[in-house]
């Protein structure tokens, strides 16, 4: 005890200290009977430090509370025949509260309760009972099955993916225009289900399908987590999803009276583009619907007044000569028109939405996981003519490697496969509850009953050859999702393309067709490896090379006069120049310098 | 022949070489470091150490020798013992009591003479200590000297000159904290002292003066010169790469030491050593305080003469490095 004998312990009500009790822990407990009993708030919650003898009264908002079947004398609150009344409908958790049969515990009274995991568990000691064993899990995970076979770092893995999991994420996304929605096509609910899945009632917007798998090599093209698939699974259907895009334009307003106008813009236009990326625009300059557009294709051809009002043309007259300013497709993207909606905008005005529909079948590279942290790309889409398959002619969706299992102790993964296998054969769904799932023995017995193995393999005959595999070949069936990591979103190459304006050197990002940067760490290896014309390639004539006119009196950069068509030196007036070759942003660095009143002169000599 | 073959090509990039090669290994003593954090460590070893080496820090955190003691004496470890006992230095606060009194502007020294016997220390002496910091005045006491600043008598000036008594070095050798003896593998004793005084220990008669380690390379740079500084460069970078079993060759770390030390003094590799001092305007620039280097270039009129890596590339041209080396002696 930190405090003097004989002193009272003090009470703080919402952390503010209103008095004084004889005995805390006497206190504690007959406030816990008045809320149990109902006097009390069942909002409000207790805390007895014993150490400083201090009682803490909660009763304030944002505090995460939990719900636990009360405990009294190591017997559950939760009677037989309260639970019988439960069963036929006659009891409400509201009631349960009030009977202080359930009650909410925050953080802090948590620290002065025992809480037993199962009703097998309760001793004398316990002051509360779990409601249910998976109860201890959140949301992602109390919905993946047999978490408690994985290693924790991949139940981590399972919930970061199972949110980049395609499935209908919107019941009515056919009429929302978000502007990028993925929609699976066939979703299925999984075979091995948990409790929690179907209290969520996942099953009605399901993210994935059940995948026939089999765990073994297939011609090196699964090493190193690749997939391989089944070419013709894929054509049926297999993991196939749709793809939204929804681009918007509107009609602009500007000061002056002017505005945009949407319409096929005429061939003088500013700006206009090849006659080609119209071709699919109606009369009123928007795209008809169901049309299939490729990438830079015009979806509302717009126009714009011209960005400078007092553009004089070489008569002397200002022309009005409209700015193409149209809404396109971006390059390396394309489909087909879904929709095309007209609207107003918030300032009122003409507003065109335009959504882009686009079927994305799995292709190599598009990356698919199971709900145990279990993911892979696809390496090869394999002719079932030439995928293994089963006395029974059972051919795999999905072939992953086998040396995904042992280092990453996915044992649920396994288990998931032998329980999707018996669900086949009976009918039933399995249940995966964290801690309460089927267990592999039953799994064992459906697989004796229906003739098979009962650790679920299999001989497979090599299709190649007919003859059988040499060993028995693990297969299961297994819930997979497709990630919304696609190659054709992603895939990215550049030969020659856009440079920056400032420094001439080769864009940045996929979006702007730009190059990958040979970095400051990749310079030095080659230095390292002295390759110096291959170190000049890269940083020079693949990037922003120039050649500059360098006036060899005084050392300056000089110019070319486009009227008198004659090159001279713009400090010194002398015309014994030479052209230099440099980078560009060598040239720009001397013109900054040049900015901070210091004068760089460049001294020339032959070349060696 | 053999050492014809071992050498390196002309033009072979040695400075990115050793760079990478102890940069490399050194991104995962980054990772062991953190992992390591609030283990308690005597000595900085790994990448603190690391560090320490490459910026040429004025003191390691940790100073240390190691002394060897001349054969006939290293075998009987009272013996070396003793001596190490006589190498720790004795602070005047270990052996007296010093207060100040502010009211009548004077200090008092209360020698604890138990203390002084044990150590066998006389009062003249201690007295002749003092006085080379101060007058002494008898006080009422054999034991008790009184000191009566004269010249200043400000407060501050008072506790100044009593924490100059306090630490005022009495006997042993100065800067050493503390001795430990440590047996070596051949059942001889070395002793390993906390703090660093290379000439006092080298001089003493009992030590091997030529066996006698510090980890302390600036001092080694003032008492040995820049040639051994050098050498212990090289054998201390090897070491604290060793010690992470981290298998870096040896010649990186000669490369290093070699660059470290190659105008006669310790230069450290940063702004304030090695990249501060490189010879073209560019190199300087494009490497840290870009701002500062251009205006000194302009005021001093420098010339750049483009013979570095760095300045090459900048303008777009081959590096004079490995094939960029060789040029064309005639035109045919």
């Amino acid at each position: 005890m930190l405090k003097p004998a004989g002193q009272k312990c003090s009470v703080f009500l919402n952390g503010r200290l209103i008095g004084f009790a004889d005995n805390g822990e006497a206190t504690l407990a007959e406030l816990r009977e008045k809320r149990r009993s109902g006097v009390i708030s069942h909002q409000s919650n207790f805390h007895y430090n014993y150490k400083t003898d201090e009682l803490y009264v909660n009763t304030d908002s944002g505090r995460a509370r939990r719900p636990y079947i009360v405990v009294e004398n190591g017997q559950s609150k939760l009677i037989p025949s309260l639970l019988e009344q439960l069963k036929n409908g006659e009891m409400s958790w509201e009631k349960l509260i009030k009977l202080g049969v359930v009650e909410y515990l925050d953080a802090e009274e948590e620290e002065d309760s025992l809480i037993a995991l199962r009703d097998t568990d309760l001793t004398s000691e316990h002051t509360h009972l779990e409601i249910d064993p998976v109860s201890i899990v959140g949301v992602s995970v109390s919905v993946l099955p047999y978490p408690e076979y994985n290693s924790s770092p991949r139940i981590t893995m399972a919930c970061a993916m199972s949110k980049q999991s395609l499935g209908t994420y919107a019941m009515n996304f056919n009429m929302r225009t978000d502007s990028r929605s993925h929609i699976m096509v066939y979703p299925q609910q999984p075979l091995v289900q948990t409790r929690p899945y179907s209290i969520l009632k996942f099953a009605e917007h399901a993210a994935g399908q059940n995948f026939v798998v089999a765990i073994t090599t297939a011609r090196g093209y699964n090493m190193a987590d690749a997939l391989v698939m089944n070419r013709n699974a894929v054509d049926r259907g297999l993991g196939r999803s749709v793809f939204y895009k929804t681009h918007e334009t509107e009609e602009r307003r500007y000061p002056g009276g002017q505005r945009d106008k949407f319409e096929i813009p005429p061939a003088t236009t500013h700006g206009y583009r090849e006659e080609k990326a119209y071709r699919h625009l109606g009369e009123d300059g928007i795209i008809i619907p169901e049309s299939n557009v490729d990438s830079k294709d015009v979806l509302v051809g717009k126009t714009s007044p011209p960005r400078f009002l007092e553009e004089l043309s070489v008569f002397g007259v200002t022309e009005e000569r409209k700015r193409e300013n149209s809404l396109a497709v971006k390059g390396g993207e394309g489909g087909t028109v879904d929709s095309v909606l007209l609207a107003e905008s918030l300032s009122g005005n003409k507003l065109v939405k335009c959504r882009i529909r686009s079927i994305k079948i799995p292709e190599q590279g598009d990356k698919f996981a199971s709900r145990h942290g279990q993911k892979g790309v696809i390496g090869l889409l394999l002719p079932q003519e030439d995928m293994p398959f089963t006395k029974d002619g059972i051919v795999p969706d999905l072939i992953i490697n086998p040396h995904a299992i042992p280092s990453r102790m996915t044992m649920g993964h396994l288990l998931e496969m032998l329980g999707g296998k018996a669900a086949c054969y009976t009918g039933k769904f399995a249940d995966a509850t964290a801690f309460n799932g089927d267990k592999e023995d039953e799994f064992k017995k459906t697989m004796k009953e229906n003739g098979l193995d009962e650790f679920g393999e299999e001989v497979l005959y090599d299709a190649t050859t007919g003859e059988p595999m040499k060993a028995k070949i693990y297969i299961g069936v297994i819930y997979y999702q497709k990630l919304h990591h696609l190659v054709s979103n992603k895939m990215h190459v550049r030969s020659r393309g856009p440079v920056q304006l400032l420094t001439h050197q080769p864009t940045e990002g996929r979006a702007r067709e730009g190059g990958l940067r040979f970095g400051e760490m990749e310079r030095d290896c080659l230095i390292g490896y002295g390759a110096s014309m291959l170190l000049k390639e890269r940083l020079l004539e693949e990037s922003d090379k120039t050649y500059e006119l360098v006036c060899d009196k005084c050392g300056s950069i000089a110019i070319h006069d486009h009227v008198k068509n004659r090159d001279y030196c713009a400090l010194c007036d002398s015309t014994s120049l030479h052209y230099v070759e440099m980078s560009y942003a060598f040239k720009l660095l001397l013109d900054e310098i040049k900015s901070l009143h210091i004068f760089p002169r460049l001294l020339l000599r032959d070349k060696a | 022949m053999a050492s014809k073959a071992r050498s390196v090509d002309p033009g072979e990039a040695v400075g990115i070489i050793a760079a990478q090669s102890i940069g490399e290994p050194g991104t995962q003593m980054t990772m062991r470091t953190f992992h390591y954090a609030g283990v308690a460590e005597q000595v900085p070893t790994g990448l603190p150490r690391l560090i320490e080496l490459v910026d040429a820090r004025k003191e390691p955190k940790k100073p240390l020798m190691d002394v060897y003691i001349k054969e006939e004496l290293s075998k009987s470890e009272p013996k070396v013992r003793e001596i190490a006992h006589g190498l720790e230095s004795t602070l005047l606060s270990s052996l007296a009591t010093i207060e100040e009194d502010f009211a009548q502007k004077l200090i008092r020294i209360a020698i604890d003479e138990k203390t002084i016997s044990e150590e066998q220390i006389s009062l003249d002496d201690i007295k002749k200590k003092i006085q080379k910091l101060a007058s002494v005045s008898e006080g009422e006491e054999k034991n008790v000297f009184v000191i009566k600043p004269t010249k200043t008598t400000s407060l501050r000036n008072i506790r100044r000159l009593t924490n100059k008594l306090r630490s005022l070095h009495i006997k042993g050798i100065e800067r050493i904290s503390r001795t430990m003896i440590i047996r070596n593998a051949d059942g001889t004793y070395r002793i390993r002292t906390g703090g660093s005084n290379l000439a006092a220990i080298m001089k003493h008669p009992s030590v091997i003066s030529e066996k006698t380690y510090t980890n302390d390379i600036q001092e080694i740079e003032r008492v040995l010169g820049v040639e051994a500084a050098r050498q212990s460069l090289t054998n201390e970078l090897k070491q604290v790469l060793d010690m992470q079993n981290l298998n870096v060759d040896i010649r990186h770390c000669m490369l290093l030491a070699d660059a470290m030390t190659m105008d006669g003094k310790i230069k450290s590799i940063g702004r304030h050593g090695l990249s501060g001092e490189k010879a073209g305007v560019l190199a300087r620039a494009a490497f840290e305080e870009t701002i500062k280097h251009l205006i000194n270039a302009a005021v001093h009129a420098e010339e750049d003469r483009l013979i570095g890596v760095t300045e090459n590339i900048i303008i777009g041209q081959t590096v004079p490095v490995g094939t960029g080396l060789v040029k064309l002696k005639m035109k045919m």
